[in-house]
Parts: C-alpha cells; structure tokens; sequence
C-alpha cells in the first residue's frame, strides 16, 4: 500500500486548519472544523453531498474569507496565514495551486497555452513586466524556453504531449482534468488542492490519475489535499482521510481507521446511494467510451 | 432547414393561402419599415426643411418584398426550376432596364434614357442591387437542379467559415506585407481624394487595432472608447495652444493622459462584467463628452479648440513660406513648395502610428501579459488561482488602450486642426467596437478589412449616404446570424510545440 511507503520518511506538517467556520447569512457551511495535512502526503477531504467539502477547499484557497478559523501554511519560507491574503496570492506566495469540481480551463486558448499561462508569475518577472520582453530581451527567451520544458515535462505525465497544439476546449472530458492538474502544477505549489478530481472519469482514466496523484507526491515531493467522492480512488491512495458531515468534522485517520468507524459508516458509508450523475457529465462518460 | 437531400425530397404540394399569407406578413412588415425609413425625406428649400414624400418607392418595396419571400418559399420548398425561370425573366428585365437607360444617357438617346421610367426605384443603384441578389437566387436554383444540394448545416457551415478563417489567417502572413506595400505606394498613384479617404481609414485602423487590445484580448467589453480618444486629441490641443509644444513632445503626453484616464476607468470597473461593464464604459464616455463640452474655460466648450498647430517635419513646417531664421521642409530639402506634401506626411504619419499599434499588440501576444489578458478573457477565477493578479492585467489591458487611442486622438487634432465635443460622441465608440466585431475579435487583418468596409465605402459612396446606417445594421444583423465570432475569427496559439520554435525538441 502507498500509505506505508509515505510513513517509512518523517513527513512534517504543511496545512493546519484550526477551528474553520464558515457562514453563509444563517447557513453554518463549515462548523469549527480543524485538521492536519501533512507535506507528502496525500490527504483526502470525504462527507456526502452538502458536507462542506467545497468550502473549506474555498476558504483554503482564498475564494472565501472564512468567517472564523485559522489557516496556516507552513511554507518553507515560513509560516504564512492564508485567511489573510489576497485571492491571488494564495497561490502567487503560499503556493497553492488548486483544480475545480467543474474544470475551469481556458478552452479557447491551446493546451501548451493554458500551462504557459499558469506560469505567469515567473515569465512575468523575466520580461522585465513586459517592458524588457517588448525590446527583445534574451533572458526572456530564455525562461520562456524554460516555461516550455516545464510544460512538456507535465504534458508528457499526463500523456497530452501528442495534443500539445489543441483547444484545450476541444480535448475530452477526462484529458481535459488531466490538462487541469498539469496547469496546476506548472505553477511549482508546494500544496495541491484537487476538488473532485476523479468526477466522471471511466475506471481506466481513474486508475492513471491515482498514478499521477502518486507520482506528485513521491517525486514533487509536496502535500496534496482532494475532495472525492470515489471511494476506490480514496481509499487506495490516501495517507490520511478527514470525514466532513454537515458541516462538522466526524472522523480523522488513516483510511483503515476511518473505514472501520461507526460514525463514518452511519453518517456516510452506510447510507450510500447510487448517485446522479449530472447530465453532462453523463454525456461526457458516453462519449469517452464511444 | 431539412438535412435530406434535394432529390429525395418529395414535392410537397404547395398551399397557395400559407404561401400568401407569409409573403403578405413579410410584405407587412417591410410597409411598417419602409413608410418611416423610405417615406418620408426631409429636403432642404429655402424656406428651411421641408417633409417628402416617396410612396412610390415604399410601394416598390413592399411588392419586391413580396415577390421576394415567394421566391424564397419556392425555393425552400425545392421548386427550383421555378426560380430559375422567375429570376432570369426578373434579370433579363432588369439588366435590359440598367444598362439600357445607362447607355441612353450616356449617348443621349431618348428612347433608350426612357428605360429609366421599368426600373423599381428611382435610385439606379437600387436596381443593380435587386440584380444582383436577382442573380444570386438564379445560381443557387441551377446550382441545386444541378447537384441536388442541400442546405448546409450551422455546424458545416461553422467549420467550412472557420477553415475560411484559418485560410485567410495563412494568406494573411503575405497579404499583409502586400497590404503594407500598397499602402506605402498609395501616395504616389493616389489623388489626394483618395489619400484623404486613406487617411481616415488608417486612423480608425489604429484605432479598431488599440480597442482589439482590450476587447478583443482581454475581453472587456468597451462602448467608450472613443472618450480616450477625446482625451488624446485636446491634450494634444491643450498641449500646443497652451504651452506651445510641438507634435512630437505632445504625442507621448497624450497618450500618458489617455493611458492614465483608461486605468481611472478602469479602478471603479474592475468588477463588473459583460453587459455591465458595457453600460459603465459607454457612461464614462459620454461623461468625458459633457466635460468637455460645459468646462467652456479651458476645453472652448462647444466652439472647440480651432488653430492647432499643423504636425512638422520634426520642426520643418509644410508651410509656404517660413518666418525669419527659419527653414521650411521645402526649403530645407531644396523642393518647390506643393500643398500636397503635407497630405502626404499626414497619411505616413497615421500608416506609421498604426503599424506600431499593429507590431506592438502581435509582440505583446506572445509576452506573459499578453496571454493573461486573453487567459483573464476565457476565465477570470481560473486565472486567480493561478495567482496571476486580475486587477493589474485588466487595468494594463485598459491603459495600453487607451494610449493608442490617445496616439489617435491627437493626430486627428493635428490633421484638423480643430476640434469639438461634436467629434467624439457615442457614434464613434460604435464604428470603431463595429469594425473590432466586424473584422473578428482579436484578429488584426479583420480590423483593416472591417475599417475599409466601413469607413471606406461610405466615403466613396457619399451619394449612397442616407442608406449607410440600414446597410450597416443590415450587416450587423448577417454577422450576428452567420458568424456571431467576427468574420476572421480564427486565432492561431501563440505558441506551438508541432512546428515552431519548439519542435524538433519535441519531437524526441
């Protein structure tokens, strides 16, 4: 099993999340809920439907301002209070990077496009703010030559390398939150926020994301945190599962524990259903096995 | 439309009422339009204006109108061999009545000029208008007794205009040099008519190009462009009548104080949307208008600023004549003195300030900046949670914008030589986000071809003036229904791994 590959290395703590609360007018989405997530380490977020998964994801990722709670990132710059930062900088300087339930690439622009762009920052600072890249500057040509390895280095993990040139618009469904992830990590984060990456994936496609979820964190050598609500992806590639019900945190552990827990097994496991798909994502699916 | 072929479509028997009935409700609403539109004319007499009226051209209309949804029932019904005999009477009758009544004219033959009384409208051009699409109906009829075609679907004929696209956009990398050239030629074989034309058309290049910048890339939908415009032009006036500085100091003035008044606009707007972002934009421009019209001290109010000095050769003036001390540029290169010079200067001065635009926007594309705004255009919270900063890259997007227009603005008032509120109103902003929709949003050889159709023609067809908003509506009406993207709407990826720079890197 992977989670006692991860264990053999002392791993440190990356995320705490101390006493998040978060309130929409009345609705309490996220009632005092506090955890862990460990560097090198794959930590899931599950609870069913309305748990508050999204939220906390969220507020980590500064779409939110949490309206209680402390958020901590133990950069290795130094610690960093994500609570207090602007949208952008959580991933700018706390190096979050994160992915959306309903994947939100730039679908007219190419896929090499979309993992050029994630790298904004860095090719920002060597065009000298545009103004050095106007006049032809060489360093520029350089990091640009760079922001393209690194590009090929993810396209050729997410086996997209062929589709370089394509609309990202026009890949399908399941290379399309493949080409998400890549964007992701092109912009070199120390902690992945992945929000339902296995949604609407065929089990092929499932099984390679747990090898490149695996591969992230073995060779990048960084934290990852996802929502999930398959159960095979979560239980065989987590380190660590924290249970969300209504809000409130119900259980925290290994996926061992976690799977032999009353609480989990009534709040969640023990009432599971046979879920909906939305509809796109269904027609998705049909057109990936056609 | 049916997706079934033409030959094995059945003929369905054709209900005389139902086809009355849409022919007479399209004929309705044509007398609707046309009784306000056609009418009625206001003519100048001496007395002032006077109403006239032209019912014999509504009437006109209406039964063309009329005739003409039959034809289009008949041919959708698939009875083309009809067509093809309607529309070839309706030509030849036509073409004899044109070309007739032009010869009679031309040789002052009565007889033949009598050809004039057949023709529908009294206007000749209207004529050879029905002519043509007369003949068009008449292609597409033989052409479908013929092959038996079908109709082609929105998706076919989406992919045939986009490959069109991507066609013109390969054509483009010769076409425009090509276009360069001419361009750079034109004084020479030109009259100055025609340079004057091409002046105009080269300003609102620059300025379709400046507002492709931030519509086009960055998606911010502008509809008060033409207020940095304004700002550009009098703080060039402003500039010279005031401090008397020359052309040449002012220009980068003025594009600093468009630049400066596009991010002000841009700080209040960085929120907003789409259509909202529109309505705001289109406030702040005519807000500027009002400034300038009631600041009477210091803008000339509605009197405008007249006397702004004429641009020179980096300090020659196109003048005939220079004070004491001084060279003039004829003098200074030994040339006699010819008015047309500074028209001349004029026009190479604009064609320059353009292609700057023009190289500076493609350069941009490729840099980060560039990329974020077209990156900011498709998904906005996409972008920051790639921690790129969306209110820096939108106001960037605003200012660089707006300079360009304000590089414009001020050389409209050099070319001038006056100017007042009454030049930048709301219809301007219009023309220029026209040519920008027009031409394909982000594409820059669009923009030339839209600026030509739109600004050029109507210079040329000056008589056609009181039909230039229908054909313009109409026009915008046919783009939104065939290809709402623009016409040449194809973008091309700033950067490619399968031939490029990078390929044979990646090809390992």
């Amino acid at each position: 099993m992977s989670a006692a590959m991860a264990t053999a290395e002392e791993t440190r703590i990356l995320l705490g999340v101390e006493h998040l609360t978060m309130r929409f007018g009345g609705l309490l989405a996220v009632d005092d809920v506090s955890f862990v997530a460990h560097d090198r380490e794959i930590t899931a977020i599950i609870g069913p439907n309305g748990a508050g998964k999204t939220t906390v994801f969220n507020c980590l990722t500064g779409f939110y301002k949490p309206s209680v709670g402390r958020l901590m990132l133990h950069h290795p710059k130094g610690p960093l209070l994500l609570e207090q930062m602007d949208g952008f900088r959580i991933n700018k300087d706390a190096g979050i990077a994160r992915t959306f339930q309903n994947i939100r690439l730039f679908p007219n622009m190419s896929v090499l496009e979309n993992l050029i762009v994630a790298q904004h920052n860095r090719l920002m600072r060597a065009s000298g703010f545009t103004f050095l890249g106007l006049i032809g500057y060489q360093g520029y040509a350089r990091a640009e030559r760079q922001a393209v390895e690194l590009a090929k280095y993810w396209l050729d993990k997410v086996n997209l390398m062929e589709r370089a040139d394509w609309n990202a618009g026009s890949l399908p469904y399941g290379a399309q939150r493949r080409l998400e992830i890549a964007r992701a990590m092109c912009t070199q984060p120390v902690l992945l926020c992945l929000d339902e990456p296995a949604a609407g994936l065929n089990p092929h496609e499932s099984a390679e994301l747990n090898e490149l979820l695996i591969h992230i964190r073995d060779n990048e050598r960084i934290g990852l945190l996802l929502i999930e609500h398959d159960m095979g992806v979560v239980m065989e590639i987590s380190d660590h599962i924290v249970v969300l019900d209504h809000g409130r945190k119900i259980s925290d552990g290994s996926p061992e524990f976690v799977r032999n827990d009353d609480a989990v097994i009534r709040a969640y496991l023990g009432e599971e259903e046979e879920e909906e798909l939305p509809p796109e994502v269904k027609q998705d699916l049909e057109g990936e096995v056609r | 439309m049916t997706a079934v072929t033409a030959s094995d479509m059945p003929v369905r028997p054709l209900h005389a009422p139902a086809v009355l009935k849409e022919a007479g409700l399209t004929a309705f609403v044509v007398l609707l339009l046309a009784i306000g539109l056609v009418g009625f004319e206001t003519v100048d007499v001496s007395a002032g204006i006077a109403l006239r009226t032209r019912f014999g051209d509504v009437a006109a209309a209406v039964v063309i109108a009329f005739l003409g949804r039959i034809v289009l029932i008949l041919q959708r019904e698939g009875r083309n061999r009809i067509v093809l005999v309607a529309m070839a009477i309706v030509s030849a009758l036509l073409a004899i009545a044109l070309f007739g009544s032009t010869i009679g004219k031309w040789a002052e033959i009565p007889a033949l000029r009598d050809f004039q009384h057949l023709l529908p409208f009294k206007d000749p051009l209207l004529s050879w208008l029905i002519l043509i699409v007369a003949l068009y109906f008449a292609m597409r009829a033989a052409r479908g007794l013929h092959h038996a075609t079908r109709p082609l679907s929105a998706e076919e004929r989406d992919a045939r205009l986009d490959r069109a696209g991507a066609r013109a956009q390969r054509v483009g990398r010769w076409l425009g040099p090509l276009l360069l050239l001419l361009a750079i030629a034109l004084p020479f074989v030109a009259n100055r008519q025609i340079i004057d034309i091409a002046t105009l058309v080269t300003t609102y290049v620059m300025l379709g190009w400046g507002l492709n910048i931030v519509v086009g890339l960055a998606g911010l939908l502008d509809l008060g462009y033409v207020a940095f415009y304004a700002v550009g032009a009098y703080s060039y006036a402003l500039l010279a009548l005031k401090a008397g500085l020359s052309f040449w100091i002012c220009l980068p003035f003025a594009g600093m104080m468009s630049a400066t008044a596009g991010v002000l606009l841009g700080f209040p707007v960085l929120r907003l949307r789409g259509d909202y972002l529109a309505i705001v934009t289109l406030g702040f421009g005519e807000m500027i208008r009002i400034i300038l019209l009631n600041w009477y001290t210091f803008t000339g109010g509605p009197n405008g600023l007249s006397g702004i000095p004429r641009p020179s050769f980096f300090g020659l003036p196109f003048s005939p004549d220079a004070p004491e001390g001084h060279q003039t540029f004829f003098t200074f290169f030994g040339l006699d003195y010819s008015p047309q010079a500074r028209i001349i200067f004029l026009y190479y001065l604009i064609l320059a300030l353009a292609l700057i635009t023009n190289l500076f926007t493609l350069r941009i594309r490729r840099l980060p900046i560039g990329r974020a705004w077209e990156a900011l255009r498709e998904d906005e919270i996409a972008c920051r949670s790639l921690g790129m900063n969306p209110r820096n890259t939108k106001l960037t997007a605003f200012g660089i914008g707006a300079m360009f227009a304000g590089f414009a603005g001020s050389f409209f008032a050099t070319r001038q030589g006056f100017i007042s509120p009454e030049s930048f109103t709301f219809i301007e902003s219009a023309v220029i986000l026209a040519i920008v929709v027009l031409g394909g949003m982000g594409s820059q050889v669009g923009v030339v071809f839209a600026a030509i159709v739109l600004i050029g023609f109507p210079e040329f067809f000056r008589e056609l003036q009181q039909y230039r908003m229908l054909a313009f509506g109409g026009a915008m009406v046919l783009i939104m229904l065939w290809r709402p993207a623009g016409l040449l709407a194809h973008r091309e990826p700033t950067i490619k791994l399968g031939s490029g720079r990078y390929a044979e890197r990646s090809r390992t």
